[in-house]
């Protein structure tokens, strides 16, 4: 059981004119074993809201909630969200130079399960998680997204979900700046974790591609700071053969 | 040819350099009137706090010395000699007040001799440690290294003195030297050391200096070339803590074409009043062609009330030159790497360890010394302990409204 549930969400940026609301009002509840969508023209606040549930410092929550399974997520900070159940893939993997993917893989791991793994099964299951994603045995040796192409950034991200285990995940635009091969690499690591019992799953992209290979439950329409309007898969679709012309021009009325 | 005879070459050598001046390195000098007792105001010394230096510079004689434990592996010999000897072997003459007044002060001085095509496994150790800070004391090494030699020599520093040491390296044609100096002094402890290199022609050194204790610490680390192809590594690795003041001062000159320099030295703050200077400067004479030079130089600022003093210089007489740059950088934890870490479950503090780790791990294993990279690592965990483990909490979300 996993429920993550946003309520009239509303979020603000410092900017050198004072603080711009970019959420004004988001409310979308994930179940457990639910995929959702966001779905959203460039600018529309999609990545602000993966950013403010995951509790970025840079965004200021001005109002609404956010709980996962009813506990107040916007009252913890960034890692006991983590621990609480929720995991983030990013669209821009941050460098940590000097800090090797294997060492940071185990200080995850023990930091989220309160020990350490054990040796044995645990060098294992990276190598697995590694194999899995098609990324090379040596690249635990290297250092966290330093130097990595666009698509290992991506495949690392999900080579952690799969690894962290997560009740819900937050996908921001994973499949951005991936060739078709990648694409279901990454995808198939989205399903296996999802296949799992109870995991919910939000999926922030910007084009439909990414749906074909992971099919989700409902699709939310997002734009300016909203969501617009939510369906089954077939408003993926219409997306698809219209745009978001039709949103973005009542946005703008 | 023996070693002694490449050495005296060097020198005749390098008289032969057309004279030109680094403003920021004045000419080196035996005579202490050519090294007055600074104000505070010369470029050399404005950034070293005077009254901290505890009389140091009015050179005062001594008789006090560091105790030396020593490993020294067969074929290397260390032994006494006179300051006469080791100045007619080749020493680098002093180039600031503290260094010439060790020179004059020391009354004798350490030579560690290398053979020519010794190529020595085991690193030679030399442990000097001194008893308290009321001890006022002059060092004087020579190292001197043969031609094609291969030799590792560690000189590590602990208790407590007012020491003010000239140290000078020669390094014969072809050899491969890695020499590395620590500074694991107890709090109250002043240093003022000058290490100058002379490498040969096509040798190869590497010079490491590790700063984490002592009250203040001001360290030269001079590189100069007695041929074409000789390659200077100078790396630092330094942990200013509250009240800690520690400087390092590099200069590489290159008076020989086809020469390179490369400088590499990380620190890091943390606590009230620490402060840590580091100065780079690479004189590029006319000769000097061809030559291939970097200096860089990055520092983190763990805690507020910290000051970080970084100027990298490069001085360059002649345009025909294959590579010069330099790059400094000082910085705060940045955000964007502790949300990425954060948001994966580690702790704020666990999140700073890695961070910090990771900025240190990539100097640590160029040292090249295993013992002492297994070394500094705990080191550099135990100095975390001291503030960024304990300082702060987890505590209520800085997030919330």
């Amino acid at each position: 059981m996993s429920t993550l549930e946003i309520k009239d969400l509303q979020v603000s940026v410092h900017t050198e004119d004072g603080p711009k609301e970019i959420l004004k009002g988001v409310t979308l509840t994930v179940r457990s074993g639910e995929t959702h969508a966001i779905m959203g023209p460039n600018g529309s606040g999609k990545s602000t809201l993966a950013y403010s549930i995951a509790g970025h410092p840079k965004y200021t929550v001005t109002g609404g909630s956010v709980t996962l399974d009813g506990v107040d997520l916007l009252a913890m900070t960034v890692d006991e969200r983590a621990r609480a159940g929720l995991f983030l893939a990013m669209q821009y993997p941050v460098e940590v130079p000097g800090v090797s993917v294997s060492n940071f893989l185990r200080t995850a791991k023990t930091a989220l399960d309160g020990e350490s793994p054990k040796l044995r099964t645990w060098v294992k299951d990276v190598n697995t998680a590694l194999a899995n994603l098609n990324l090379d045995p040596t690249f635990g040796t290297r250092s966290v997204n330093e130097g990595f192409s666009g698509g290992e950034k991506k495949r690392h991200e999900i080579a952690q979900l799969e690894l962290l285990n997560p009740q819900v995940a937050i996908l921001d635009e994973t499949d951005s700046g991936l060739d078709i091969d990648a694409l279901k690499i990454v995808s198939e690591g989205v399903n296996r974790f999802r296949a799992q019992e109870g995991k919910g799953v939000l999926l922030i992209t910007h084009y439909t591609r990414i749906l074909r290979y992971i099919m989700p439950d409902q699709v939310h329409v997002f734009v300016d700071g909203k969501v617009a309007e939510s369906g089954g898969p077939e408003l993926a679709d219409q997306l698809e053969a219209n745009g978001y012309e039709k949103y973005v021009a009542g946005a703008a009325v | 040819m023996t070693v002694t005879d490449v050495a005296r070459e060097s020198v005749s050598a390098a008289l032969e350099v057309d004279r030109v001046e680094s403003h920021l390195n004045p000419p080196a000098s035996y005579d202490l009137a050519d090294h007055p007792v600074p104000s505070g105001r010369e470029e050399i010394w404005r950034f070293t706090p005077l009254k901290r230096l505890r009389g140091i510079l009015d050179g005062a004689a001594s008789e006090a010395h560091l105790t030396w434990e020593t490993t020294v592996p067969e074929g290397v010999t260390l032994r006494e000699v006179t300051g006469e000897e080791v100045v007619a072997m080749g020493e680098l003459a002093p180039n600031d007040r503290p260094s010439a007044l060790a020179a004059a002060n020391a009354g004798r001085a350490m030579l560690l001799d290398v053979p020519a095509e010794a190529v020595v496994t085991e690193p030679v150790v030399l442990h000097l440690h001194g008893e308290s800070v009321e001890d006022l004391v002059w060092g004087r090494l020579l190292v001197r290294v043969g031609a094609n030699a291969d030799v590792t020599v560690v000189v590590n520093h602990t208790g407590s003195a007012r020491y003010a040491a000239i140290t000078t390296v020669l390094v014969g044609d072809g050899a491969r030297v890695n020499v590395l100096t620590m500074q694991d002094w107890d709090d109250d402890a002043v240093h003022l050391g000058r290490d100058a290199i002379r490498v040969g022609r096509d040798a190869s050194v590497k010079h490491t200096s590790i700063s984490f204790g002592g009250d203040l610490v001001r360290m030269h680390a001079n590189v100069e070339y007695a041929g074409p192809g000789g390659a200077a590594e100078l790396l630092g690795l330094y942990f200013a803590d509250e009240g800690q003041h520690l400087e390092h001062r590099l200069f590489a000159d290159h008076m020989a074409p086809k020469t390179k320099s490369h400088v590499l030295y990380k620190g890091a703050l943390q606590g009230a009043g620490a402060h840590t200077v580091w100065i780079g400067n690479v004189l590029i004479r006319k000769v000097a062609e061809g030559i291939e030079t970097y200096e860089e130089n990055r520092n983190l600022v763990l805690t507020d009330g910290c000051q970080a003093d970084s100027v990298p210089n490069l001085e360059i007489e002649t345009g025909e030159i294959a590579g010069a740059g330099h790059a400094s950088a000082t910085a705060r934890f940045d955000d964007e790497q502790l949300f990425y870490l954060r948001s994966r479950g580690v702790s704020e503090k666990e999140a700073q360890r890695l961070v910090v780790h990771g900025f240190f791990n990539d100097l640590i294993r160029k040292v090249g010394i295993p013992s002492v990279e297994e070394r500094l690592l705990k080191t550099v965990e135990a100095e975390l302990a001291k503030n960024v483990l304990n300082a702060g909490s987890d505590g209520p979300a800085e997030e919330a409204p």
